[in-house]
């Protein structure tokens, strides 16, 4: 009895090593594809991989939801992780294509990496809806941003300590707002938060704050500023009159050969057809 | 006979297999930490890096100061417990030796219920009710704050204080109270000078315990502090040694990341100190209870 208990676990255990074996055997098609290719036209199956900036997280989950509707026999996965990561991920082989929502640095350039723009995104300027303010130039905000103009009343609201809410360091969206502003390493915060939702959240709550934040995600409990007397739009960001605005960046490596469906979708995201997704999800696509 | 030995050495096998995965697992981290958090540091150099005030980890020139995190760390957490120790110890006491058991049990649940609830949700109300109350109270700009964060902690290290304590002052003997209450003393009088100093090394694990919850908690800690590397004051923004991890970690790179490595390194130093400290209270609280 007991041995028939034994063999029965050892079986057991057999059973699910071999199906451990078998679920990495699956992701294998993707890969192994690559070399009978040439020979034969067949559709192409597998996983694309992707990693990188939260900020991107809208116009990817559109891409990714239209792209596996066409082609049944790719999954696309989205990590939301982080530009850094993203970039990080790629150079390392973890995913297949990184999502930067800043443009590489040139180390990251020199290790081996290609950047390919597909959208701009706006950053709106966001303020609580009590706010009389409606209009700041960028050398206005910049001086708010460090610490120059500290009261509302001094760009013509009311008399009110202005609180300036940020990102933390390293993320898309302050090096974007930063490097536009041409506040970086300067600004002075009183909170610097890690998600665009809390940014929202803290500015529609505080009378006296003020915030950056993704334009797409921009919701009706805050208020976005004109800037320089322009509002912040689909046709203002593509026209470039919006000045605060950053790039959404697919990254690859240089050379580097994508695999089929890796290649699929990165040919499908750089179409002309996914720019009505893109523009759905709110950002501005290039084409 | 023999294949029922045989049966129970496997069966001894797989326990002590599952045994040394834990063990595995927090040599796996502390090997991990100690490996990834010693480059940065000795690249910045120890006592800068310890004893820096900047931290500007994304600067054109960064600075990797960390003493801000480690103060505002120290200071919350010390905040958290010149609060939190008083209402848990109370409570504790109340729930041990005075409160009716209809009373008991309710409260009992209660307590229960605030340590299930996750630390997120802690931050949620904090961050939406807290802050802009903190804010209109004492006439700030902004409410995100150490302060803010103290009263977060201190509500968050309640549970285990009074869980711990009620258990280290219902093992007191009750001859103890037995004889105060026979000799004279009023029930106030015995529970303050016989109950709880019968029970000192038990309620000083609990307070121990508290200390630790409240020095490892980042999350609540993040959506509530503000998070801006400041010396720490009372009414200013801040960031905690877990907060400056966390809220960096997504997007760094290079030696910033590392650097977030070693302050996850310090981290875990006062953590090890936490743990040893509530070991020893434990151990003489076993000793002194026979």
């Amino acid at each position: 009895m007991m041995k028939m208990k034994k063999i029965l676990a050892l079986t057991l255990a057999a059973v699910c090593a071999l199906g451990m074996f078998a679920g990495c055997g699956k992701q294998n098609p993707g890969d192994g594809q690559e070399t009978d290719h040439n020979k034969q036209k067949t559709e192409i199956t597998g996983t694309v991989a992707t990693d990188g900036s939260t900020s991107m997280e809208k116009v990817i989950g559109s891409l990714k939801e239209t792209f596996e509707a066409e082609n049944k026999g790719i999954t696309v996965t989205y990590n939301p992780t982080g530009s850094g990561t993203g970039i990080t991920a790629v150079s390392e082989g973890r995913c297949d294509i990184g999502l930067s929502s800043r443009d590489l640095k040139d180390e990251e350039k020199a290790k081996g990496l290609t950047g390919t723009v597909i959208a701009y995104d706006g950053i709106a300027i966001i303020v609580n809806p009590e706010n009389t303010v409606s209009d700041l130039t960028i050398e206005q905000i910049a001086k708010i941003y460090t610490g120059e103009i500290k009261n509302w009343k001094e760009v013509g609201g009311k008399d009110a300590e202005i609180v300036c809410i940020g990102r933390e360091a390293g993320s898309g969206t302050r090096d974007g707002f930063e490097s536009i502003t041409g506040t970086k390493d300067k600004c002075t915060l009183k909170q610097e938060l890690t998600s665009t939702g809390d940014v929202i959240t803290t500015v529609a709550g505080n009378p006296g704050a003020i915030g950056y934040a993704s334009l797409a995600s921009v919701k009706d409990s805050v208020k976005a500023l004109k800037v320089g007397g322009v509002t912040p739009s689909e046709e203002t960001i593509k026209d470039g009159s919006y000045k605060v605005q950053r790039n959404f960046v697919l990254v690859t490596k240089t050379g580097g050969k994508l695999s089929d469906a890796a290649q699929k979708f990165f040919d499908y995201i750089t179409s002309a057809e996914a720019s009505v997704v893109i523009k759905k999800a709110g950002a501005v696509p290039v084409k | 006979m023999k294949k029922k030995r045989v049966f129970e050495n496997i069966i001894h096998g797989i326990f002590l297999i599952l045994g040394l995965v834990t063990v595995g697992f927090v040599l796996l981290i502390t090997v991990y930490l100690i490996i990834s958090g010693i480059p940065a540091i000795r690249e910045i150099g120890l006592f800068p890096f310890l004893f820096g005030r900047t931290w500007a980890s994304t600067a054109a020139e960064p600075s990797y100061g960390i003493l801000p995190f480690i103060l505002t760390s120290i200071y919350g957490t010390a905040g958290a417990i010149v609060i939190g120790v008083p209402i848990g110890f109370m409570t504790a006491v109340y729930l041990a030796k005075l409160a009716p058991k209809g009373v008991k049990s309710v409260m009992s649940a209660a307590v229960s219920l605030l340590a299930g609830i996750p630390s997120v949700v802690y931050g949620l109300v904090g961050m939406i009710v807290l802050v802009p109350a903190v804010r209109k109270l004492f006439h700030l700009p902004d409410g995100a704050s150490l302060f803010a964060a103290i009263i977060v902690l201190a509500v968050m290290i309640l549970p285990s204080i009074i869980k711990v304590s009620v258990t280290a002052l219902e093992a007191v003997p009750k001859e103890y109270e037995d004889a105060s209450l026979a000799l004279g003393a009023t029930p106030a009088e015995t529970y303050f000078r016989v109950s709880v100093p019968a029970a000192k090394s038990g309620i000083a694990a609990a307070v121990v315990l508290g200390v630790g919850r409240a020095i490892g908690e980042a999350m609540a800690v993040m959506m509530v502090a503000g998070n801006v590397a400041n010396m720490p004051s009372l009414f200013g923004s801040v960031r905690f040694l877990t907060t400056a991890v966390a809220s960096e970690m997504s997007y760094s790179s290079g030696l910033q990341r590392q650097a977030l490595f070693s302050i996850a390194l310090v981290l875990f130093l006062f953590i090890m100190l936490i743990n040893a400290a509530l070991n020893f209270f434990l151990k003489r609280d076993k000793e002194g209870g026979k």
